[in-house]
């Protein structure tokens, strides 16, 4: 890719490499694999952990690791919720909206972070401190209305239950 | 009716996903006995035992595994479904974080049944913590030496698509691929991961094996009905007492299961409707709950056990409102592969929102009732036809609800 195509928050191929461990990591896990693409979830990850996003030019990166063009690597990124294609707050806050917690009052629980972090879902508030989604079933429904927050999933959550995890979150 | 606890026997325990608990209360005795058996044994027993897949399918376990050609001579793999993502269903998350080791020693056995030397459980990549709890027991599993002997499990993360819970979408997103799914035949068990063939069974599924195992197929099949055999773990939610999964024997009807298990109906008390097996299945009316809870028994009541996650509503629920949110999980997660399924899914979810929002037309409901029926069947997967289950059942049973909606 060229340099300046207007891609928002576009970063400076050359920051986007592992380091030698990290190289090592990537051998290892294409080795689990009969065919080392099957690691390509799991390498994304790790450029996702490391570099916070992934940009284009760390797909390009990624690709090159697996001989993939990284038209490929695009299209696995953008098929998959959980790669942040731009830069997303220092904690993800993804709330359910599907029936059960939907039915257990999962509008209010957003209305009430929209409010707090003065965002909508989908956005990131102003100080970077928190990306806000709205998200289909987590699977917790026996604990409704529920949220993840980073790796966390936060169980029958009221506003005020809301605000607490909201105050913990730096 | 309780009945015994199987797979939930240990969920007290909290110590519960550790190998030393495993051990103190029989675990990996099945896999002694079954490194005794000949694979085809194992096959035939589990075969008898009348186990269907739990997942969503209740596809006969056995009569699946027999499908891996006899004659191969190259790799067999075992794929464990862990990507849980049926609206209403969490039974395999409690699996995963408190009876890990079940479901390494259901892998060992099955795994010797059909041959394979190798296993991938693929976990939904937002169940970081079930994902750390099955991982560090496969470590201790290795450490244990019960794997690295002819036997490997490899743990890998899904990464956010609920389309990656169908078998083939499944297969197409650990090959490193976005999760489309495939055109079968062929089938996984004769061209699956790595082109290779492959069985892919469910979590709860495969941690009955062991159980089969120990205690013979004549005892799991008493415990079901005819056509299945065993317990299964019911996620209750919504409107209920007491929301939880719940363990029973598949006879049990959905009227126990809400009354007797999960405390009744709460809001206002009266129910209303019951989406009985995970959203795709087709929803049953307060007068439709005397059915038992078995693949067939939903099936003859014109729905489907699916996942068994079993959501609730009382008379205070606005079903038009949740037919919308139902829609909506449908437009979000069409992996676009099919165009019947990519446009009807976006253009049905944009017909029951503005109904919602009050700006419906006369002319709308049978137009989901059209784009639906019409597009059933003529997809490369399951997803759009579960789809349509709600779409026609919410409108069909609850038309009255809907027209007061848009003709207002």
């Amino acid at each position: 890719m060229s340099e300046g195509d207007g891609y928002p928050g576009l970063t400076d191929p050359a920051t986007t490499v592992f380091s030698e461990a990290q190289l090592a990591e990537v051998r290892r896990l294409q080795s689990l694999y009969p065919d080392p693409r099957g690691a390509l979830l799991p390498v994304l990850y790790m450029a996702q952990e490391t570099f916070g996003w992934i940009s284009l030019p760390l797909e390009e990166y990624v690709a090159t690791l697996f001989g993939l063009s990284p038209a490929h690597v695009h299209e696995v990124v953008t098929f998959y919720t959980l790669y942040f294609r731009e830069p997303p707050g220092r904690h993800v806050v993804s709330v359910c909206h599907n029936l059960s917690c939907h039915l257990a009052g999962a509008p209010g629980i957003i209305a009430h972070l929209r409010q707090r972090l003065g965002v909508d879902p989908g956005e990131t508030s102003e100080d970077g401190r928190v990306t806000l989604l709205s998200v289909e079933c987590l699977c917790a429904c026996e604990a409704a209305p529920m949220m993840q927050v980073d790796d966390r999933y936060e169980l029958n959550l009221t506003p005020t239950k809301v605000d607490r995890i909201l105050e913990g979150l730096a | 009716m309780t009945g015994e606890m199987i797979l939930t026997r240990n969920f007290a325990r909290s110590d519960a996903h550790t190998l030393r608990a495993y051990l103190e209360t029989g675990g990996y005795r099945a896999w002694a006995k079954a490194q005794a058996m000949e694979p085809t044994a194992i096959l035939e027993e589990v075969k008898r035992s009348n186990l269907r897949g739990l997942g969503g399918a209740g596809f006969p376990t056995g009569t699946k595994w027999s499908f891996i050609p006899k004659s191969h001579a190259g790799p067999v793999y075992l794929v464990i479904n862990a990507d849980e993502g049926e609206p209403g269903t969490f039974k395999d998350r409690y699996l995963l974080e408190r009876d890990p080791h079940a479901l390494i020693e259901g892998m060992l056995i099955a795994a010797r049944a059909i041959r394979s030397a190798t296993a991938f459980v693929y976990v939904r990549g937002e169940y970081v913590e079930p994902w750390r709890r099955f991982s560090s027991a496969v470590q201790e599993a290795y450490a244990a030496q019960y794997l690295g002997h002819g036997f490997d499990i490899v743990v890998h993360r899904g990464a956010g698509a609920y389309i990656c819970g169908e078998e083939t979408g499944l297969i197409s997103s650990l090959e490193g691929k976005k999760g489309w799914p495939k055109l079968k035949p062929p089938f996984p068990a004769i061209k699956g991961a790595f082109g290779a063939p492959t069985i892919v069974n469910n979590v709860e599924t495969i941690c009955h094996v062991p159980h089969i195992v120990n205690r013979g197929a004549a005892w799991f099949a008493a415990l079901g009905t005819k056509t299945q055999g065993g317990t299964r773990m019911y996620s209750v939610s919504g409107r209920v007492a007491r929301p939880g999964v719940y363990e029973a024997p598949v006879s049990i009807t959905l009227r126990q299961l809400i009354y007797e298990r999960a405390g009744g109906v709460t809001g206002n008390g009266r129910l209303k409707a019951v989406v009985p097996g995970g959203s795709s299945a087709a929803i049953l009316t307060a007068d439709e709950i005397d059915v038992t809870m078995d693949v067939d028994g939903l099936k003859n009541a014109g729905t489907m056990a699916g996942s068994a996650g079993v959501i609730v509503m009382d008379e205070t629920v606005s079903i038009p409102e949740a037919l919308m949110v139902v829609a909506r999980f449908y437009a979000h997660e069409s992996c676009g592969q099919c165009t019947p399924c990519r446009e009807s899914t976006g253009w049905i979810y944009k017909i029951t929102h503005r109904i919602v929002e009050g700006r419906g037309r006369k002319e709308d409901l049978d137009t989901i009732l059209d784009v639906a029926k019409r597009g059933a069947g003529t997809t490369i997967c399951a997803f759009y036809d579960g789809a349509v289950g709600p779409y026609i059942s919410y409108i069909e049973k609850f038309r009255g609800e809907f027209e007061a909606m848009v003709l207002k």
